[in-house]
């Protein structure tokens, strides 16, 4: 029986075959068979000439496309977080992206979700908050340059709404703790915390949803970082995943506040935040934006409480991971200035 | 001058047919009066084909168990007649209301604008027919012919110039009297019909044929007006009427409604028709009122005191001796709950009212949208009670115009934004949504929340178009905790010196730096008033340090972290 060996360019030590059109065509032409001997059989002949031209045309029929003529992903567009020295680390915030901020608390994450949705006003555009934890200083919003008008501010609680009297549509109700076996004086306070934190979260996930189905805004918020991270950490990453498609190839930017960054490869940059603060295990040496700038100070000789003014926070800015540029980790700090420092 | 006639064949049932499609297929008749001695008044031909016809009583048309009854409704003769004036109007300025189901029109110049004659005429036609009418159109050079040609022509009937005469010929003289008439014209044109018939004059070609002077002899100057109506020669203007902007539909129930999947059926096809006129207006909304009219079957009633009929569970059979209807003490007595119509009947003044008021940010005209605007609407404050009967009413609007672009900022889409804040008030409540509004106060929870209106998108100017070197510095944010976290606090020398909160581990430890306090107060004229001393903290738990407010209340004399510096 006869066969035909289709030879590869590897086989033939070309280039590979996605390289170059004319690499391609070379290796057609090298993998057309051989006539058939004379004394090989009417009937074997007839087949291996069939199959030689059903791979010849299939090969043909095939539309090849060398890698370097490849549409390559465009980039997204950065627009300015309003902090210059973000922007000069990351290149701004991206859009149709996910971008987590995580860090501790007073770490600066709201005073940079602050600057982020005053610049993305000043351009014109809504932003919406979903508040997890109904945390917003409307004085805070105000000093920062934030248009109200176009600030959307969803607050999630703890009391859910008032359920429908008309005759219930189905026959499905929610059971009591009662019929669920705990009975009511035997909830202790962290399994209240942590229904309280669960329910917040669903609220959250399904207001986020619809703001991101509704589309229209320029930014997105999810503030997240007052929830317990064990609670955060529930979020299923194919829910993280739903909403980065969501705003993928649109205008919109998602950025997500955390403790600790959550959404894992779905986001395309995660930046952490921490205080630029110092202090020794010895004494209570420590360095604050003070009245006294750079003031150092040990617990035996701090000046008059009434004398001080906490006039800014020093942050400091780590690009853990960014999916836009190809960077080693940075870190930059930045100030932020308090409202009354002037 | 061409004029058109919009005709409404058997007003009553057509209206009734108008809030319930589904029964243009069924033998339909509309009865009225006071029970017992309801009579049937109108009749749809599968009514009159089984043998059903006006004069019958009620009771005579319950024995045919194909046959669907319904009671004259005055509200939904309303809005049909009210359909048909909007239905008129979106063709002409100038319309006369001759009668409720009948509309004349005045053509005059409307053929550059909509097209011929004939193509006007199944315009009109057509629009009827999405208002849920079914009319007769007829177009003639002089309105009486039009209307007669109506009256007696179904579908759309167009009349040449100068054919008058030869088109109205057939018709029989009884379309020379309206349909809907009060009594007294009634007798007067059933006589008139009756000398006619004796005569031998049965179409309008023998009237006209018939000679003036002896017509006059006998039955006046009305023979007279009505032989030169047979003819088609009747000259006169319209007396246009100003067609009021009131769009309200209404439909009342059989059996009352109890559930939502039903009520949102109805009321789709109400706002369907709300928007059909009002687009027909060039006009869109941006106010729905929903009233609906419950049933009240139990409970004690306002007037009659100790009033309570006793429920089928009940077994008591107390009767109660302020009772003074016979029949309402009997029904009492056997403890059987009333039927809704014996309800109605008996306690008319129990029906309530449920009122809600959809207000919306911009003019709006999309059914779709308002439908499901209604739904969340009930589900987050339901009746309550069955429902008996619905109205819708819409206040008009100019419909907003925007000048898109495609260089302007995203902005969200009224109607969706709508939607979606709807659904998000569904979730969070709906004071908890919405956008800022900063009080003029001191008062640190000095602001409220307010309804969120996305403008249409604007340009930019280009001094305001960001630039890197605009980058303007961050503000140290306060994160609030809400309520402020109650807190033990260490002082030294009455000045905090380590905080201990039982609510929030994190929030412990020994105070590092402290300024302050700083005190604030206001609206001491109030029962709300407030005075404070805020402190601000750096505290060290462990490894980190975070930076809050402190409050010291001093009327309450407690002491609470009021936020964080973030």
């Amino acid at each position: 029986m006869s066969s035909v060996v289709v030879p590869t360019s590897a086989a033939l030590g070309r280039p590979f075959l996605f390289d170059a059109e004319s690499e391609v065509e070379e290796c057609l032409l090298a993998a057309e068979p051989k006539k058939p001997a004379r004394h090989a059989s009417s009937s074997e002949s007839v087949i291996a000439s069939v199959s030689q031209s059903k791979i010849g045309h299939r090969q043909s029929a095939i539309p090849l496309t060398p890698a370097s003529h490849l549409a390559v992903r465009p980039a997204p567009e950065m627009v300015t977080s309003g902090i210059a020295e973000l922007d000069a680390l990351t290149g701004g915030l991206p859009r149709g992206c996910l971008t987590e901020i995580y860090g501790t608390g007073s770490s600066g994450h709201t005073s940079v979700m602050l600057a982020a949705m005053a610049a993305a006003t000043r351009r014109g555009e809504y932003c919406s908050l979903i508040d997890a934890s109904d945390t917003l200083d409307p004085q805070s919003v105000a000093v920062s340059g934030t248009d109200l008008d176009r600030l959307l501010w969803v607050r999630c609680h703890d009391d859910a709404p008032r359920k429908s009297q008309i005759v219930e549509k189905s026959s499905a109700r929610i059971p009591t703790a009662r019929e669920l076996g705990f009975p009511s004086s035997a909830l202790d306070f962290e399994k209240k915390k942590a229904r309280e934190s669960e329910h917040r979260l669903e609220q959250v996930l399904r207001v986020a949803d619809l703001l991101l189905e509704s589309g229209g805004f320029g930014l997105i918020v999810l503030d997240l970082a007052d929830l317990p991270p064990q609670a955060a950490r529930r979020i299923p990453l194919t829910t993280w995943f739903r909403f980065r498609r969501a705003v993928e190839h649109k205008p919109t930017m998602l950025l997500v506040l955390e403790q600790q960054p959550l959404a894992g490869s779905c986001s395309s940059l995660v930046l952490r935040l921490q205080p630029n603060s110092q202090f020794s295990a010895l004494g209570t040496q420590y360095s604050v934006l003070s009245s006294n700038r750079n003031f150092n100070a040990t617990s035996s000789d701090s000046p008059a409480s009434h004398t001080q003014l906490l006039t800014g926070l020093e942050i400091n800015v780590e690009m853990v991971r960014s999916r836009l540029e190809r960077k080693p980790a940075q870190s930059v700090m930045f100030e932020t200035q308090a409202a009354w420092a002037g | 001058m061409p004029f058109a006639c919009i005709y409404i064949p058997n007003f009553p049932v057509a209206a009734a047919l108008r809030a319930e499609p589904e029964l243009q297929a069924s033998a339909v008749a509309i009865f009225e009066g006071k029970p017992p001695l309801e009579k049937i008044i109108a009749v749809n031909e599968k009514a009159g084909a089984l043998g059903i016809a006006p004069g019958m009583s009620k009771a005579q048309g319950e024995l045919c168990s194909e046959l669907a009854l319904r009671q004259r409704s005055p509200l939904q003769e309303a809005s049909a007649h009210a359909a048909l004036l909007d239905c008129a109007q979106s063709f002409s300025p100038c319309v006369e209301d001759s009668a409720c189901d009948t509309v004349l029109l005045d053509l005059a110049g409307m053929e550059s604008l909509l097209g011929s004659i004939p193509e006007i005429a199944r315009a009109i036609f057509e629009r009827a027919a999405t208002f849920g009418l079914r009319a007769n159109i007829a177009t003639a050079l002089n309105p009486d012919a039009a209307l007669l040609a109506a009256r007696g022509f179904s579908g759309v009937t167009v009349i040449p110039s100068g054919k008058e005469a030869e088109h109205l010929g057939p018709l029989l003289v009884s379309v020379l009297f309206a349909e809907q008439l009060d009594a007294d014209e009634k007798e007067a044109a059933g006589n008139l019909l009756e000398t006619l018939e004796r005569w031998g004059i049965r179409n309008l070609r023998a009237m006209a044929a018939l000679p003036a002077i002896a017509l006059s002899e006998r039955l006046g100057q009305r023979g007279l007006y009505l032989q030169q109506l047979a003819r088609g020669g009747t000259l006169r203007t319209l007396v246009p009427v100003e067609v009021p902007l009131i769009f309200e539909e209404a439909v009342e129930l059989e059996q009352p409604v109890v559930l939502l999947e039903p009520l949102a059926f109805l009321l789709n096809r109400l706002l369907e028709q709300v928007c059909a006129r009002l687009a027909s207006r060039a006009l869109a909304t941006q106010e729905l009122c929903l009233t609906l009219e419950l049933s009240n079957l139990t409970g004690i009633d306002d007037d009659y005191e100790n009033i309570g009929i006793p429920s089928e569970s009940d077994g008591s059979s107390n009767t109660n001796e302020k009772l003074d209807a016979p029949l309402l003490s009997a029904f009492a007595r056997s403890g059987k709950f009333l039927s809704n119509a014996e309800e109605k009947s008996f306690y008319p003044h129990r029906q309530n009212k449920f009122v809600r008021k959809l207000s919306l940010p911009l003019p709006m005209l999309d059914a779709k949208v308002f439908l499901k605007l209604l739904q969340l609407d009930l589900n987050a404050h339901p009746p309550g009670a069955p429902i008996m009967k619905i109205h819708l009413s819409a206040e008009p609007a100019r419909p907003r115009s925007a000048q898109g672009g495609l260089f302007l900022p995203p902005a969200p889409e009224p109607e969706k934004l709508e939607l979606t804040l709807a659904r998000i008030a569904g979730i969070v409540g709906e004071n908890r949504v919405g956008a800022l509004e900063l009080l003029d106060t001191h008062h640190p929870e000095g602001f409220r929340m307010r309804r969120f209106v996305a403008e249409v998108a604007r340009k930019i100017p280009q001094k305001q178009t960001p630039d890197a070197s605009e980058a303007q510095a961050a503000i140290t944010a306060l994160r609030r905790y809400r309520p402020p976290l109650g807190v033990k606090v260490f002082l030294e020398n009455g000045q905090p010196s380590r905080l201990n909160c039982p609510r929030k581990k994190e929030v412990q430890g020994e105070v590092l730096w402290k300024a302050g306090p700083w005190r604030s107060s206001g609206d001491w004229w109030e029962r709300d008033a407030w005075s404070h001393d805020e402190w601000d903290l750096a505290v060290r738990n462990g490894e980190a340090i975070s930076f809050y407010r402190l409050v010291h209340d001093l009327l309450g004399g407690g002491w609470f972290i009021e936020g964080t510096y973030d």
